[in-house]
Order: C-alpha cells, then structure tokens, then sequence
C-alpha cells in the first residue's frame, strides 16, 4: 500500500510576538501512526496546519519522501487531512464529496464511481451514496470524511481532533475503525488529539507539545512510565508527585529523602542524569500507591470515590510539604468498608517511584 | 387548566393584536382602497382606467424602462458587490470593521443626498468634467447628466450597499475550511472557489438580486433627478397620476400593474430558488439542492468546472509569487477593486463637504471659506422646522415600532403558533409592496381620517414601513438568547415581570437599542409616504430636500447633506458600539 515518511526541520510559526511553534524537529516512520498531544494552545494544529500546507512556516523545512515539499500549496502535497467539522461539502452528496479528490485528480469517470463504491464499502456505509451531508448523523459524517480521505490514497493522513465532536460511545467505536483502516491500509497517519486516553490506546507515538514546542516524543509507555517532565507526568494519566532530594545515585535507582522525612527510600530514574542534594519530583501513579503495606507514609483518609471499576481514596500526608495523595485499587464488594478520618499507612514499589527533574525537563 | 390556557390565548392575542391591527388598518385596508379605486368608478366597475393604461404604448414603454433599469442595476450590483462582500467575509476582524464602516455609512446615507452629490459630480461644472479639462482630455463640459448613464451610475450607487449587505450575511455562515478542505483534498484555487464556495454563496446572490431588483423598479428619486425625460420610470407616472391630476383611478391602474410585476418576479424567484432562502433561514450549512434538476444541474456543474480549469490556467499565468503566498491573504488585484468601488459609492457625499464652505457656488474646485451656506440654513424657519419635525416623527416612529413589533417578535420565536410562516411573511410584507403604492394609498385614507399633514400620519406611515425591521432585528436578538436565564430566574423566585424587568430586558438593551436607531433612521430618510402626507405644508427633512432640489440645485443643499451624512456616520458609530458592548458580553 502507499504510505510514504515524514521529516519535519527546525520547523518554525510565528504570529507576532506569539510563537505558536518553536523551531521543532520530528520525523515519522512510513506506515506510523502518530499522534500530537496537547493542550490547546500547545502547538499541535498550527503543525499540522503547516504539514498540510494551510499556513506557511516562518522558517524550516518539511520533507515527504525526502521531497521537500515546504512551499509547495496543500493540492500539490499528497496529503489528507480529516477536518475536526468533517468539512464535507454541504451541497454535494455523498458520492460527490468522495469523488471529489478524484475529480481532481482527473480520474476516469467509471474509475472514480469504482473507487467511490469501494471507498463507502470501507467505511461500511454503502447505502448513503445518495444522500446528502446534513442528512447523516454526526458518526456517519466522520466515516464519510474519512472515505473522502482514503479515496485518494494520500502518502499520508492528518486528523485534527477528528472524533472531538462525537460522545463517548461512538468515539470508543470510531477509535476501533480507524485503527482498523491504519492496518489495513498501512497509511502513514499523524493524529492531532487533546484527550490523552484516545492518544495511548491508538498510536504508535505520542509527541506531547507544550507552549509551541515537544515536551516528550516516545511510545505510549515510555511516556507513562517514564514521563521526562512533571508536564508530561500530570498530562498524561493521574499521579501524585511528591518533593524529595536526591542523596545517591547508583546506575538506573536513586536514594532519595521525601519532603521533610528524614528515612530514605529508593526510587528508579526517568532516563534523565540526577546528581546528589538535586531537589526533584517522585511520580507515583495512583494505582501503584498501596494502602495498609510498606509504610513510608502515614496519612489521614479525607474522601473515598467510587467510579465503577476503581476505589479511589483521598488521603492527607501527615508529613509536611507534600500534597494531597489519591490511591487507587480495584473496586471490591464485601471489604470492609472506609471510615473518613481514619489513619492509613501507605507505600510503594521502589519500580514504581519514578524520579523526575523539578520544572521543566531537559 | 383551561383557565391558565385561556389565559395565556388572551396574553398572545394581546401582544400580537397591535401589529396585526396597525397593518390591517394602515396596509391593507389603504392599499386595498387604492387597487379598489382602478376598478370602480362614478358609476360602480369599471376597467376603463385599464383600457387607459394599455391604450397607448406609453405608459407600457415605461414599464420596459423600468424593467431595463432595474434589470441593469441589479446586475452591476450583483456582480460588483460580490468582491466587496467577499473581501469582507474574508479579512481579519479590524479590518472588516473598517470595510463595513464605509459600506454602512454608504447604506445609511439618504439616498436624496447620494443623488444630489452625483447632479453636483456629473455637473457642467462639476469634478469629473473640470478634472477631465484640466487634464487636456476634453476642450468643453461633456454632458454627463440626464441619461441612462447617470441614472446608472445613481441607481448602482444607492443600492450597492444593499447588495454587499445581503450576500455577505451568506457569505457569513460558509464554513471557511470547505474551501481549505478543497485544496487538501487536490483542487487549485479556481477550482476550490468555483466549485466549492461560489455554489454555496448563491442564495446569497439570489437574495442580493431580488432585493436589488424589486426595490430598483419602486425607485423614483434617482431618475428623477439624475435622469432625462427618457429614464422616467413607473413609480413617477404614479405620483404625476396623484400631484398634478389627483387621478386616483388611474393612480391605482398603475400601482395594479406595478403590484403585479413584483409579484410575478418573486413567483419566478420562489419557483427557481425558493423563497425561504431569502430570509436567511437556511444556513449554506443545510442547503438542500436547488430545485434546478437534472440537465440544467449537469450543465452548472460543467460549467462551474470549467470556469475552474479557466481561473487555475490564468493564475498559473501570474507571477509564482502568488503559489507561495500566505493561502488566507486576500490577493492584491481584490483590495484595489474593492476599495476603488467603496471610494466611488463613498466620494460624491464626501466631496460635498468641501463644496458646503466654498464661496464659488457648487462648481469644482471649492474656493474661500463661509458658513454662509449653514447659517441660510439654521436661520431658515422651513428647515430647522423640517429637522424638528423629522426628529419628532423619528422618535415616536421609533418608539411606536419597538411598543408594537417588539411582543410580537417574542410570540413569533417563543411560542408555537399555527401558521408562523404565514404571520410572518403578513408581518414583512411592507417591505416587498413597492413603498410607492403603500403611500398613494395611505394618502387617500389619511385624507378621509384628515390625517393629512399631522405627525401622527406620519408617525403611523413610518411605523407601517419600520416595524418589519424591528420584528426582524428582535427575532434575531432573541434567537440568540438564552432562555435558560428567564428559568433560572424563576427558579429564583422572579415573578414573570420581574424576569422581564431584572433579567431579560437587560439583556436585550443593546439589541432594543439598535432596532429603536434602525426604525427612528427608517423614518428619519422616508421620502415616499412624507411626498404624500405632508400635504405640502409641515415637510419633514426628506421631504423639504426634495422640494429644494427638485427646483434648484443650491449650496444650501449641500450644507444640508453635510449635515445629514455627519449625522447618520455618528449613528451608525452609536449603533456599532452598541452592538459592540453587546456582542462583548
């Protein structure tokens, strides 16, 4: 199948004095499926504006295929874009908006209706042919855009936030099919999303933007287990970071002192150096934060939360200078109830403490 | 329960009653009265009146002129209007403030003052012919007035505004990544323009041209004063029929046919296109597919398409710096178009103002300073009663519409009512019958009531004319409003008059204030109905302009539209910075 490789140099948008990408470099593998995630205002639709060449980079350089194609408009570029709105057009129907990109492209009429059909069997909606935009449901419109978009095999496929507008359901089950077509056809995709469990269930990569620039470029795991950033670590699933200060560093562990304790514990490092007496954060994910074993913090329960499948307990350090703590397990029926204010001890896995620079990462 | 929904009949019948009143009585009953009177005569029917009328070929060769005139004047609108509002859907915030500045300024000026600053332009001894003889062009002042040319060139004028205003309340509500969707998914610019954006802005054009073309045909002010014997059009042979010969059958035979062409042309436009696109109702977002079918659509497709391939081919042509260019930014050949129209529908007026201190008399270049001119004017008791008035009948215009359309637009956007699309068209249809035949027929009312010459009359004129428009702006403050408020309100325990009087009327202020500045500008530039029921004797401003210039063309009228144009640019900067505050919130 056609899919082709991207590089991105020193790419670089300004709008006066507001930098909405710094010089940024990211290459993507042919056949990837990556996704940029942020916040809004972080950067990740004015890059994928550029990639698409619907606005113009101040500096840099964008290759396809080892192709530069940085001045090159969006219909010489060979590439797709799948629109947050859908952007079909209203007053062409079904079958005219996928045919559309072949038209284009001055494909043969009986060819274009072939690949059309072909296109709406993809996406399994071959009976709305006929019908017109405003008469689908909004999950209908997005598989259409996405028919419209795979019609032409592009050399590669961007999504702005393409399930943004769908509910929780539909989107778990839009999430699926487009999975399945990145296999199928082994487009090479760049997937712009602001929701982070929708970005670890489904790329390859996840470049995590932050103020214009990437915070952390790596795979869904890397990124959860081994998080360069307190950004990262708070973007990206729940955690408790904790002050400590480094005292030893020995190969990948570390020996640290939590906030005002005086015992030492161990924690395992992120990838970044750490020296000794350096002030850090120790991320601990709810989940591995155990109630009632090894014991190297005390705290008074505040609340207790069920939210289906998972109890989470809400606990306040009696150790002074660290935050409020959530622990979480699964939930269990027939144990013992909590009691608010009751006195909890708590550990963790020494693996499972992960030690991470104060501010900003390197 | 049936109490309360008996209560609540009587409450609607209260707040719609008053409009529907106002039209049946000073709309309807006139208008009717008037088309009555070309049927019956001394002696009960008669179609003498008609066989009058199609008796000779003049008044026939009228029609066609009119029909030409309006013909032509739609189309320069249309297709001159379509790059201004283009422009202005398409640039940044700030400066699609200043574009929409010139166009509403233009749209707000009286059309008696554009007229007159085109007789001041186009005179012997006016800009165009001086500029043309100092630049050795021509030896002696051409004639440029009383021709088809400058009732061209006037008509345009008035009604560009009214073109760039309603396309571009379409060109609004495209979604302007269709067109960036267009280029990623291959197609070149002219492609991306005509098939994408140019079908989606037709109900823009439609709207625009049946607007354009239906007010065009009740035009008399622009040929009457920038035309020749040649250019006179219908709604001239009407006020003749009624100021010179008091020939009501007659009058009335003439409104009949008029009535009758304004309606065929929308029958035409509903049947093609459909009426309801012409409210704006239906975003481009919904559009349905025209009703054009089959070969007819194939063949626009074709063409669109080719009209494509020819656009790309010819920006190809260009120097390459425009394939690398910003892909948002408007192109250089657009702006200059659209500012040379807006400087051409904006200079005449502003060109005045030069001339209203000279002491040369209205001959180009200004010479000296006075303020001679200005105090004629303000010394003059028949103009500063004539502003008095006009005021006056602004006000209670204003207030009048407000107190009646404004209960009404609220029955019409909160509550399910049987046949709303029927009650609203009733509501807006003073402005589809030509403005002509409501005020012939209101003066034969008013003059059997002894109305005529009271500023009551035309306090109830100008509201018959102004209240659509109030309706209109109020369904659409109301549209966006949240009811949500009004409930939460009463959840807090407001009584119904005190969600209105804390919650609800605050919060409508703005847009209150802007359809009271709409009606009150309405009445304040209202001609036609004044022609007629000032009975010659208290004139309103319009009204004394017209009988001025209609005798002579004097300085003194170009003090006055200095006057004028610097009051309506202040208004409209009232009004836009009201809708400003209220858009902010």
């Amino acid at each position: 199948m056609v899919s082709s490789s991207l590089r991105i140099r020193e790419l670089c948008k300004r709008y006066g004095d507001f930098v909405a990408l710094a010089p940024t470099s990211l290459d993507v593998a042919k056949g990837e499926f990556l996704t940029l995630l942020g916040p809004s205002g972080s950067g990740k639709t004015t890059l994928l504006s550029l990639i698409a060449g619907l606005a113009h980079p101040d500096e840099g350089r964008i290759l396809i295929d080892d192709c530069d194609v940085t001045h090159s408009p969006a219909y010489d570029r060979d590439i797709g874009v799948v629109f947050q709105n859908y952007a079909l057009f209203p007053h062409m129907t079904i079958e005219d908006n996928i045919a559309f990109p072949l038209r284009m492209r001055k494909v043969s009429d009986a060819d274009a209706r072939r690949r059309t059909a072909a296109a709406l069997e993809t996406v399994r909606l071959p009976h709305v042919a006929k019908r017109y935009p405003h008469e689908l449901s909004g999950g209908q419109q997005q598989r259409i855009a996405l028919a419209r978009c795979i019609v032409y095999r592009p050399a590669i496929i961007l999504m702005d936030e393409p399930l943004g507008a769908l509910d929780k359901k539909l989107r778990d089950q839009m999430q699926l099919e487009i999975k399945r077509i990145h296999r199928e056809l082994g487009t090479t995709i760049v997937y712009v999303t602001h929701d982070q469990e929708e970005a670890m269930t489904m790329s390859d990569r996840i470049c995590l933007m932050n103020a214009g620039a990437i915070e952390q470029l790596g795979t869904p795991r890397d990124l959860y287990f081994r998080p360069r950033s307190v950004f990262v670590a708070d973007f990206l699933g729940e955690s408790n970071l904790l002050s400590a200060t480094v005292r030893g560093v020995d190969g990948e562990g570390l020996d640290i002192v939590l906030a005002e304790q005086l015992a030492a514990s161990r924690a395992v490092g992120n990838g970044s150096r750490f020296a000794a007496g350096e002030p850090i954060k120790v991320m601990v994910r709810p989940q591995n934060l155990m109630v009632g074993e090894g014991g190297q913090l005390s705290g008074r329960l505040t609340d207790v939360m069920i939210s289906g499948s998972l109890t989470r307990l809400y606990i306040a350090p009696e150790t002074a200078g660290l935050p409020q703590l959530v622990a979480a397990h699964p939930t269990r029926s027939g144990s013992a109830p909590y009691e608010i204010g009751q006195r909890l001890s708590l550990g963790w896995h020494a693996a499972d403490a992960v030690a991470i620079h104060d501010g900003k990462g390197i | 329960m049936r109490a309360i929904s008996r209560r609540l009949a009587w409450t609607r019948a209260a707040m719609g009653a008053p409009l529907v009143l106002l039209l049946v009585l000073f709309l309807v009953y006139p208008v009717g009265q008037l088309l009555l009177l070309s049927i019956y005569g001394d002696n009960g029917f008669t179609l003498a009146q008609y066989r009058q009328l199609f008796a000779s070929s003049v008044y026939l060769d009228v029609l066609l002129i009119t029909l030409k005139i309006s013909l032509v004047t739609t189309l320069v609108c249309v297709v001159t209007g379509y790059p201004i509002a283009y422009l202005i859907s398409v640039v940044g915030k700030e400066r699609k403030a200043t574009l929409l500045f010139w166009v509403l300024l233009s749209f707000w000026t009286s059309f008696l003052v554009r007229a007159f600053a085109w007789i001041v332009l186009l005179g012997r001894n006016g800009v165009i012919n001086k500029t043309l003889i100092s630049l050795g062009i021509i030896s002696s002042p051409a004639n440029l007035l009383y021709n088809f040319g400058s009732v061209l060139v006037g008509m345009v004028n008035a009604l560009l505004p009214l073109a760039v205003l309603t396309m571009l309340s379409v060109m609004e509500n495209i979604d302007r990544t269709l067109p960036r969707a267009a280029a990623t998914l291959g197609a070149r610019p002219g492609m991306a323009f005509w098939k994408i954006y140019f079908p989606l802005s037709l109900p823009g054009v439609a709207a625009a041209g049946i607007m354009v073309f239906v007010t065009a045909i009740g035009f008399f002010i622009v040929p009457a004063l920038l035309g020749g014997r040649r250019e006179t059009m219908i709604t001239q042979l009407i006020i003749d029929q009624v100021q010179q010969t008091m020939n009501w059958g007659f009058a009335g035979a003439i409104s009949v046919l008029l009535l009758v062409v304004v309606l065929i042309v929308f029958a035409a436009y509903d049947r093609l296109l459909g009426l309801s696109s012409m409210t704006g109702a239906s975003a481009p977002r919904n559009a349905k597919p025209s009703r054009l079918s089959g070969p007819v659509a194939r063949a626009g497709d074709a063409l669109l398409t080719l009209l494509g391939a020819i656009s790309d081919r010819i920006i190809l042509l260009l120097p390459s710096r425009r394939r690398d260019r910003n892909p948002d930014q408007a192109g250089l050949g657009l702006q200059a178009f659209v500012w040379t129209m807006l400087l051409v529908i904006s200079a005449p007026t502003i060109l005045m103002i030069p001339l209203s201190f000279g002491t040369g008399g209205l001959n180009w270049p200004p010479q000296g300073f006075t303020l001679h001119w200005y105090e004629t004017v303000l010394n003059s008791p028949v103009w500063t009663q004539a502003m008095l008035r006009s005021l006056l009948v602004g006000i209670g215009t204003g207030l009048l519409a407000m107190l009646i359309g404004t209960p009404a637009a609220f029955l019409l956007v909160r509550s399910e009512i049987r046949g709303k699309a029927a009650w609203l068209a009733f509501i807006l249809s003073p402005i589809v019958v030509p403005r002509m035949i409501i005020a012939v027929g209101l003066f034969y009312v008013f003059a059997q009531m002894g109305l005529v010459g009271s500023a009551l009359g035309l306090v109830l004129g100008h509201t018959v004319v102004a209240v659509p428009y109030v309706v209109m702006t109020m369904m659409a403050v109301l549209r966006n409003y949240d009811t949500r408020l009004d409930h939460a309100a009463q959840s807090l325990g407001a009584r119904p008059f005190a969600t209105l009087r804390f919650v609800t009327f605050p919060i409508l202020a703005a847009g209150m204030m802007s359809s009271f500045l709409f009606a009150f500008a309405t009445s304040f530039d209202e001609l036609t109905i004044a022609l007629f029921a000032t009975g010659g004797l208290n004139a309103t401003l319009p009204k004394q302009f017209w009988d001025e210039v209609t005798l002579q063309v004097s300085p003194t009228i170009a003090a006055v539209s200095t006057c004028l144009f610097v009051f309506m640019g202040l208004l409209i900067f009232v009004a836009e910075r009201l809708r400003r505050r209220a858009a902010a919130r």
